[in-house]
C-alpha cells in the first residue's frame, strides 16, 4: 500500500475511535453526567478529527468539524450550557460528522451538502447567539488556511493572505492593537505526534495579524541534517486582540513537546527589541526546495505531520507529563489467528500426551504426571489469553444505537432514551460483527413495535419519553445481551389473530403465552400492520433469530402486556470453539452443537410409530416428531439398530422444526475447537465443520438442519464400503 | 525431504512407491511429509476411495486410497501401509500407499508420455511413464485425485 493511504487508512480508524468517544461524552452531557473533563474530551475528539482532516485534504470535513469545534469550544469555555437543546444538536452534529468522516473514507454520494449546512449553521448561531463579541476566531478564516497538501506544502508559512477573510470590521474596531511576542521552538516530539508547527502558525493568524520570523540558527548543514529531527525555531509577532490565554490554547496539544515563550510587547519596545528579521521569503523558499529534494530520497518529511508513522526518537527530552497513553498496538488480524491455530493444536498435543501417559500406568506421583498437570494448566491459560486478544467490548456495537435510536425517534414521532449496560463485556470480535445486524434490527424493532406514541403513553399512565435498555453481561461462558423496552408488550391476541390468517397455527390451537410469543420469530411473520419504513421491510424476527443461530446463538422472548417486553440473546464467546454434546454413533464419535439440542431422552419402545414404508415417528409428550437415525443418514451403517438401545437428541432446526436423532450413546458435554473441513476438503453434507479429540482422532461436527432436511436422500452408492473403511 | 534441491539441471526430483504389484511416483515438491497409516474418520456423501479424515497435527486432513482411486481395488489398511501428505493446488492431502520404495532423479526427456490406452483412469491421473532400472514407474498427476466439487458433492 501506498505509504501515505496507509497512513490515511489509520486516520481513519482513529476517527472511529474518536467519534465513539464523542459521541460517549455526549451522551453522557445529555444524561446530566459529565463535567468539565467530559467537555474537554468532546473538544479533543473534534478537534483531532479535524486535524488529521486537515493533514489530507478533506476540505468538507474540515470545514464542518471546525464550526463544530468552535460552538465546542464555547462550551469548553461555559458560555454554552453543556445541557439541554445545545447537546441534542451536538449529537446530530456528530452524526453529520461521522457520515463526512465515512463519505471521506468509502467515497460515495457523501452526505446531502443540506444537511451538514443546516446544522453547521444551527452550530454557528449557537456559537455566536450566546456571545456576540466576535473577536475570537472567525469560521471562514481558519478553513481558507487549511493546506491541500500537509507535504511540502506544510511548511509553507508565509503569512500572506491571512488578513483576506478577516471580518473588515473586526480590524477597524479592534481597539489599539496590544502585541505579543512569541518564541516557539518545536521538538522532535511534537512532530511525532503528528501535530504541524505549520497548522499552529496559521491557528495564531486566527488570532491576530501575526509577523512570523523564522529562527535558522538551528539549522545543521544541508549534509548534517537529520530529517526527523527538528530544528527550526519561530519567532512570531502578533498583533491584535487578544488574551494570553488564547494563545496558549492554540499550542494546548503542542504543551510540552514545545518551548514557548509568550510576552506581552508594547509598540515601540517590540519593534526595538527585535532584531531586524531576515526576509521570510528568503530563507522559506530554500527550505522548500530542500524539503523537496529530502522528500525525494527519504522516507519522512521533515516536518509534515505523516513523520509520526515512524516514530521519531526523542532527542533530549524526556518523556511529556502528560498522561500515559494505553499502551496498545495494532496487529493483523491473520496473525492472531494464526496464533489461535497454534494454541489449538498445543491444547490438542497436550491432551494426547496426558492420555498416553495415563495410558502407560504412571503413578500420580510421578514426575512426569505432575509436569503434566501443570503443562495442561499453563496451556488452558495460553488458549485463554490468545482468545482475549480477539475479545473486544461490545462497546462497538453499542456506540451505533444511540445514533440510529434518534432517527428512528425522529421518524415515528416517539420519545425514546436509551440506557446502556456492560458496555465493557468483551466478546469474540466476529461475533461483535455479525451482532450488528441483529441487534440494529432489534432495537429498530423495540422502538418502531414496542413503544407507544407519547400520547399513548401519556394515556397509559406512563412518562411520555419511553426507554429502551441495552445491557450486555457475561453469564456462565456465554455473553447474553438484553434489549428491553417499557413498551406496550407483545399484543398476543393480534399475534394469534395473524398466525392463524397466515395459516401458521391453527385456529383452535392451545398456545401458552410464551409460544404465541415465539410466532413472532416465525419466518415471514411480521406484526407491523403498515409495511413501514423502519421496520417490516420483508425482514422480520425470523432473520435476526436465524443470524443469531448461525452465531451458535439463542434468542428468547419475555413480555408482559402494558410493560415492555424484553428479547434476551445468549451468544458464544467465540466461534473457534464450540458447546457440543459428544455422542457415539455406529462406532464414531460425532458432536452434536448443544445450542440445537432441547432435550435428550431414551425412547419407550410404545412411543415408536411406523409412518409410511421406511419412516418413523417418535412420540413426546403427545408431538410426533420425525426419528432420524443419524448413522443410517450418514451411511455408517445400514438399518436395524434397536431404537430401545439407543438414546434420542430431540433437536430443533434454525426454521423451528423439531426431530428426534439417533444415537448409540451419549458421552457427555464439551467443549470442542472447530475445524474447516474445507480447508483441505470440501463441503460434506450432513457436517459442519471438524474437531479433534483428546485421543488425537477427528470428530465430525453434525449440520443439525442439513441432517433433518434431506433424511428423505438415500445413502448414496459406496456407502457400504466405508461403512467398514475403519 | 520436502524442500530438497532439484539437483538435475532441468529435471526433477520424485517420490516413488508401491500399490500392489505396480510402481508409481510423484513430484517430490508436492510432498510434505511421509507418516505411518492411522485411523481415519469416515466422512458421509463421499466416494468409496476418500478414506476419511485424520489430525495432522491440528490440520483436518483427508486421506484417498490410491489403490482405490486408480481402480486397482480398495486398500486394506495395516501399519504398514503409509500416508504421503502431498499438496493438490491450495489443499493438503494425505495419499493411502502400500509402502515408500525410493527417490529418483530423472530428467524431463526421460519421462515418456503415457502409453495410449483405453483405460480412463490412467488417462486421467497417469501423466508419464519412467523407466528405472528395467523396472516401469508410472508419474501421477496429483491435480484430479479429490473428487470434483459440483458433481460429486451434489
Amino acid at each position: 500500500m501506498d505509504p501515505m493511504e496507509s497512513i490515511k487508512a489509520t486516520f481513519f480508524l482513529e476517527c472511529e475511535e474518536l467519534l465513539g468517544d464523542l459521541e460517549a461524552g455526549l451522551m453522557a452531557l445529555e444524561n446530566g453526567e459529565g463535567d468539565d473533563e467530559t467537555v474537554n474530551a468532546i473538544f479533543r475528539a473534534v478537534h483531532s478529527v479535524k486535524g488529521g482532516a486537515g493533514a489530507f485534504g478533506l476540505d468538507d470535513l474540515v470545514r464542518f468539524a471546525h464550526v463544530f469545534e468552535t460552538a465546542l469550544d464555547r462550551m469548553r469555555s461555559g458560555q454554552i450550557a453543556a445541557a439541554g437543546d445545545a447537546v441534542k444538536l451536538m449529537l446530530r452534529a456528530a452524526d453529520v460528522l461521522a457520515d463526512l468522516v465515512q463519505t471521506a473514507r468509502d467515497g460515495g454520494p457523501g452526505v446531502e451538502q443540506q444537511r451538514s449546512m443546516a446544522i453547521a449553521a444551527e452550530l454557528e448561531a449557537l456559537s455566536e447567539g450566546r456571545d456576540p463579541a466576535p473577536a475570537n476566531a472567525d469560521g471562514e478564516l481558519a478553513i481558507d488556511t487549511v493546506p491541500d497538501d500537509a507535504g511540502i506544502d506544510g511548511l509553507d508559512f508565509t503569512p500572506q493572505t491571512v488578513s483576506l477573510d478577516l471580518p473588515a470590521d473586526l480590524e477597524a474596531a479592534a481597539p489599539a492593537p496590544v502585541g505579543w511576542r512569541i518564541r516557539f521552538r518545536p521538538n522532535t516530539d511534537l512532530y511525532a505526534k503528528a501535530n504541524d508547527a505549520a497548522f499552529l502558525l496559521r491557528e495564531l493568524e486566527g488570532l491576530g495579524e501575526c509577523q512570523v520570523t523564522p529562527d535558522l540558527s538551528g539549522l545543521p548543514a544541508f549534509d548534517d541534517l537529520d530529517p526527523e529531527v527538528s530544528h527550526l525555531a519561530w519567532e512570531i509577532e502578533l498583533s491584535g486582540e487578544c488574551s494570553e490565554a488564547a494563545i496558549r490554547e492554540v499550542f494546548e496539544f503542542a504543551e510540552g513537546d514545545c518551548e514557548l515563550e509568550i510576552a506581552q510587547l508594547d509598540h515601540h519596545a517590540g519593534s526595538a527589541a527585535l532584531p531586524p528579521g531576515p526576509d521570510p521569503a528568503g530563507p522559506e523558499i530554500s527550505l522548500s526546495d530542500a524539503n523537496a529534494e529530502l522528500m525525494a530520497e527519504l522516507p519522512g518529511p521533515v516536518a509534515a505531520p505523516v513523520a509520526s508513522d515512524k516514530p521519531a526518537k526523542p532527542q533530549a527530552q524526556p518523556a511529556s507529563a502528560t498522561a500515559p497513553a494505553q499502551a496498545t498496538i495494532r496487529v493483523e488480524l491473520d496473525r492472531v489467528d494464526r496464533l489461535i491455530d497454534l494454541v489449538g493444536e498445543l491444547v490438542i498435543n497436550q491432551a494426547m500426551l496426558a492420555q498416553r501417559a495415563s495410558e502407560s500406568d504412571l503413578g500420580r506421583s510421578n514426575g512426569v504426571s505432575m509436569a503434566l498437570d501443570d503443562l495442561e494448566q499453563l496451556t488452558r491459560e495460553i488458549q485463554d489469553s490468545c482468545m482475549a486478544i480477539r475479545a473486544q467490548p461490545v462497546k462497538s456495537v453499542f456506540q451505533r444505537m444511540p445514533r440510529l435510536l434518534r432517527e428512528i425517534a425522529a421518524m415515528t414521532g416517539k420519545q425514546v432514551r436509551l440506557v446502556t449496560e456492560g458496555e465493557g463485556t468483551e466478546v469474540d470480535k466476529t461475533v461483535i460483527e455479525r451482532l450488528t445486524e441483529p441487534l440494529t434490527h432489534m432495537v429498530r424493532n423495540a422502538v418502531d413495535h414496542g413503544l407507544e406514541t407519547p400520547g399513548e403513553r401519556k394515556g397509559a399512565g406512563k412518562p411520555e419519553e419511553g426507554t429502551v435498555r441495552l445491557s450486555a453481561v457475561h453469564r456462565s461462558g456465554r455473553i447474553v445481551i438484553e434489549v428491553a423496552d417499557d413498551g406496550r408488550g407483545i399484543n398476543r391476541e393480534r399475534v394469534r389473530q395473524k398466525a392463524v390468517d397466515r395459516g401458521l397455527i391453527d385456529a383452535s390451537a392451545a398456545l401458552s403465552d410464551e409460544e404465541v410469543d415465539n410466532l413472532i420469530f416465525h419466518p415471514g411473520f411480521s406484526t407491523a400492520d403498515q409495511v413501514s419504513d423502519i421496520s417490516g421491510r420483508g425482514v422480520g424476527m425470523d432473520v435476526v433469530k436465524r443470524s443469531i443461530q448461525a452465531l451458535g446463538g439463542r434468542i428468547s422472548i419475555s413480555s408482559r402486556p402494558g410493560e415492555g417486553s424484553v428479547f434476551t440473546l445468549s451468544l458464544p464467546l467465540t466461534l473457534a470453539v464450540l458447546d457440543g454434546m459428544v455422542v457415539t454413533c455406529a462406532g464414531e464419535t460425532l458432536v452434536a452443537p448443544l445450542t440445537a439440542i432441547v432435550e435428550t431422552l431414551k425412547p419407550r419402545p410404545e412411543d415408536l410409530e411406523k409412518f409410511g414404508p421406511q419412516g418413523r415417528l417418535l412420540k413426546v409428550r403427545d408431538t410426533y416428531v420425525p426419528l432420524i437415525d443419524v448413522g443410517v443418514r450418514l451411511g455408517w451403517r445400514t438399518s436395524g439398530t434397536d431404537p430401545a438401545q439407543c438414546v434420542v437428541l430431540l433437536v430443533e432446526t434454525e426454521s423451528g422444526g423439531r426431530a428426534a436423532l439417533l444415537v448409540d450413546a451419549i458421552q457427555g458435554q464439551r467443549q470442542v475447537v472447530i475445524k474447516s473441513l474445507e480447508a483441505n476438503y470440501q463441503r460434506v453434507d450432513g457436517v459442519a465443520a471438524a474437531t479433534i479429540l483428546g485421543d488425537g482422532r477427528v470428530a465430525l461436527i453434525l449440520d443439525i438442519d442439513a441432517v433433518i432436511s434431506s433424511r428423505r436422500a438415500p445413502p448414496p452408492t459406496g456407502q457400504a464400503s466405508l461403512a467398514k473403511a475403519s | 525431504m520436502n524442500e530438497a534441491n532439484q539437483t538435475v539441471t532441468g529435471g526433477k526430483e520424485l517420490i516413488s512407491f508401491r500399490i500392489g504389484e505396480q510402481e508409481f511416483c510423484v513430484d517430490i515438491m508436492a510432498v510434505r511429509e511421509i507418516r505411518g497409516w492411522t485411523p481415519a474418520t469416515p466422512l458421509p456423501q463421499s466416494p468409496s476411495y476418500v478414506r476419511g479424515i485424520i489430525n495432522l497435527r491440528g490440520a483436518v486432513l483427508p486421506v484417498v486410497d490410491l489403490a482405490a482411486r486408480l481402480g486397482l481395488g480398495a486398500a486394506d489398511p495395516s501399519d504398514r501401509h503409509v500416508i504421503i501428505v502431498a499438496r493438490i493446488g491450495e489443499r493438503w492431502v494425505g495419499l493411502l500407499v502400500d509402502a515408500v520404495s525410493d527417490i529418483l532423479a530423472a530428467s524431463e526427456e526421460a519421462i515418456q508420455p503415457a502409453p495410449d490406452v483405453a483405460c480412463d483412469t490412467v488417462r486421467k491421473f497417469v501423466r508419464g511413464v519412467l523407466p528405472v532400472e528395467g523396472r516401469m514407474i508410472s508419474l501421477i498427476s496429483l491435480d484430479h485425485l479429490l473428487p470434483e466439487k459440483e458433481a460429486e458433492a451434489a
